[in-house]
């Protein structure tokens, strides 16, 4: 293992976020304290409780998961893609260094990046409602699991992408919508029957399920299978970003 | 001397089909300077690219120090320095930093002691804590060059070094090679300057539409440009070379209106006055006559033309 390029590779990445450390952390507070305002004020003057959770404490999981997802995405999309957009990948492509230590520079830093983002908001929600998490060891491990699997889909997207379009375009058209109908603001037991089928073929819904129980013991679907599904995503970005490397698939021609 | 690397039947088709490399079997030795020579799209970057894994082959073998460059790529790519030929730079950096972070990337531990020799040696150390969005072109390419050096590489790769780059900057970067290949590094380069592959190589490889077509010692190719031509423009037009004068080399041209004289002028005095004075008593009066060099440009446009 070439542990130096890893950690230069961690390193520069890092040093990129903490350059731009306040506009990275400004804009998740403000969203937070948004939603806050918009949904906890509004919507939870008519839904005081959700199974045995106020509104405002039962959004919180949600909400860093949405950011999570997000800033997963961005991150290492932006990180892969930029290197590719401005050439500076040859250097990557020409040192002795693997594809597996390549992706975990990259997809490390990525995920490092919305796990901080992510603390950041649960601190923020502290402010406005009573948090607790039941749970500490399955949210770390929720929150580095979904953190991991969709900062390697970000990467792939990065890859994948080529041009600026491209790298908004999935986030926005798939994830977005995913994550606001996979019950980050409300428990899918709310839906009709035929929608909470439907809510199930949606993979956000396994990641977020299980991220709120730990903090509140309240889950839509069991924790076993939240984690199973969870775990799924993570090997089926391994195996995409894996064959990419293995075909140099718009990495070299 | 034995090779340090060896191209073995190396081909490559691009996806687009374009067959950019057909064949390539090639040795470069250690410690020595190779210039790639080639018109523009004769395939010297995809060559480079290949080697240093960048590119996927389509078939063929490279081996760098007895190592397959697939099969062994942290081997190989540990022993090689690639300067591109485009500018392709992290402009938000620091020269220090991303210097710094070449090494690291190629496993080297740090050693800021080396990092100054480079930056010194290129003439960036007042520049090392500049951001490269700050730097001229030709700065850039320096900055290539020391990230590419960062590593302490034993081959090195330097794909059109001075396109764009004025004189003088020009001849400091010779003398950069220069030093480097006493050092003992093996220096491949591509150019389209003639008189660079002239000053600075051992050898030189003339590659074009993807074949390689001459690999030549340089001073082989030097002898083949001592050739010079005395040409006489005459006033009547002769059928044939007079017998009296065959003891020279002599040549007509088809029309019989051009006399010329081939020597060489790094093999002792050419009798010209001699041949003059012959050319006199045979009474072929003459109104003009001026001589040509044979250069390695001339020789480099009649290979490519073929
Ligand atoms: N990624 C690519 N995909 C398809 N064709 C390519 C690619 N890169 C290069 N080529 C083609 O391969 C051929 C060789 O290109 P290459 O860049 O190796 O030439 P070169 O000798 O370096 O030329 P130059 O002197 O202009 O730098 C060209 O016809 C070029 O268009
Ligand atoms: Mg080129």
């Amino acid at each position: 293992m070439n542990w130096r390029a890893i950690v230069a590779i961690f390193t520069y990445e890092m040093k990129r976020f903490f350059r731009t450390l306040f506009q990275s952390l400004i804009s998740p507070v403000i969203s937070t304290v948004l939603y806050f305002i918009v949904f906890g004020a509004a919507i939870g003057g008519r839904i005081s409780e959700i199974e045995g959770v106020s509104y405002g404490a039962f959004i919180v999981p949600g909400l860093i998961m949405l950011s999570i997802l997000t800033q997963s995405i961005s991150n290492a999309s932006f990180g892969i893609y930029f290197p590719r957009f401005s050439g500076t990948i040859y250097e990557y492509l020409s040192a002795p260094i693997s594809a597996f230590e390549m992706v975990l520079g990259f997809v490390g830093a990525a995920a490092a990046k919305s796990i901080l983002i992510g603390l950041v908001i649960l601190a923020t929600s502290a402010f406005f409602v009573p948090v607790t998490v039941a749970h500490p060891f399955w949210a770390a491990l929720f929150l580095l699991l979904t953190a991991l699997t969709f900062s390697l889909f970000g990467f792939i997207i990065g890859l994948w992408a080529d041009g600026f379009e491209k790298l908004q375009i999935i986030p926005l058209l798939i994830i977005t919508p995913l994550t606001f109908l996979g019950g980050s603001f409300y428990s899918i037991s709310v839906l009709p029957e035929f929608w909470q089928k439907v809510s199930l073929f949606n993979p956000v819904v396994y990641l977020i399920s299980g991220f709120r129980w730990s903090f509140y013991e309240v889950a839509d679907v069991s924790l076993a299978v939240s984690l199973g599904m969870t775990a799924l995503f993570l090997v089926i970005c391994l195996a995409i970003v894996s064959w990419i490397f293995r075909t140099g698939y718009r990495l070299k021609s | 001397m034995n090779p340090i690397i060896q191209i073995k039947s190396l081909s490559k088709s691009y996806k687009s089909g374009l067959h950019a490399l057909k064949d390539i079997n090639l040795e470069i030795m250690r410690g020595e300077i190779f210039a790639l020579l080639g018109p523009n799209g004769a395939g010297k970057t995809t060559l480079i690219s290949t080697i240093c894994g960048i590119v996927n082959k389509t078939s063929g073998a490279v081996l760098v120090d007895g190592h397959d460059n697939v099969t062994d790529f942290r081997a190989t790519r540990k022993m090689i320095g690639l300067v591109p030929q485009e500018l392709h730079l992290s402009i938000f950096e620091s020269v220090w930093d991303t210097v710094t972070f070449s090494r690291k990337l190629f496993g080297r531990g740090d050693s800021p002691q080396h990092v100054e020799k480079i930056l010194k040696q290129l003439s960036l150390w007042d520049k090392k804590d500049d951001k490269i969005m700050t730097l001229s072109g030709g700065m850039k390419r320096r900055v290539l060059i020391a990230k590419a050096l960062a590593h302490e590489p034993q081959i090195l790769f330097l794909d059109e070094p001075t396109a764009g780059v004025d004189v003088e900057l020009r001849k400091d970067m010779w003398n950069v090679v220069r030093e480097l290949r006493s050092t003992g590094v093996t220096i491949i380069l591509t150019t389209h300057y003639i008189e660079e592959a002239e000053e600075m190589a051992d050898r030189v490889g003339v590659i074009n539409k993807g074949q390689m077509i001459l690999v030549e010692d340089k001073n082989a190719l030097m002898k083949k440009m001592g050739q010079k031509k005395l040409t006489l423009v005459l006033d009547k037009p002769l059928a044939a070379v007079p017998k009296k004068l065959s003891k020279f080399n002599l040549s007509l041209s088809k029309d019989g209106n051009e006399l010329s004289y081939a020597f060489d002028a790094r093999e002792g005095r050419p009798d010209i006055s001699g041949l003059l004075k012959e050319i006199d008593t045979a009474k072929i009066s003459y109104s003009d006559l001026h001589t040509e060099q044979n250069s390695l440009e001339d020789i480099f446009m009649g290979l490519v033309k073929q």
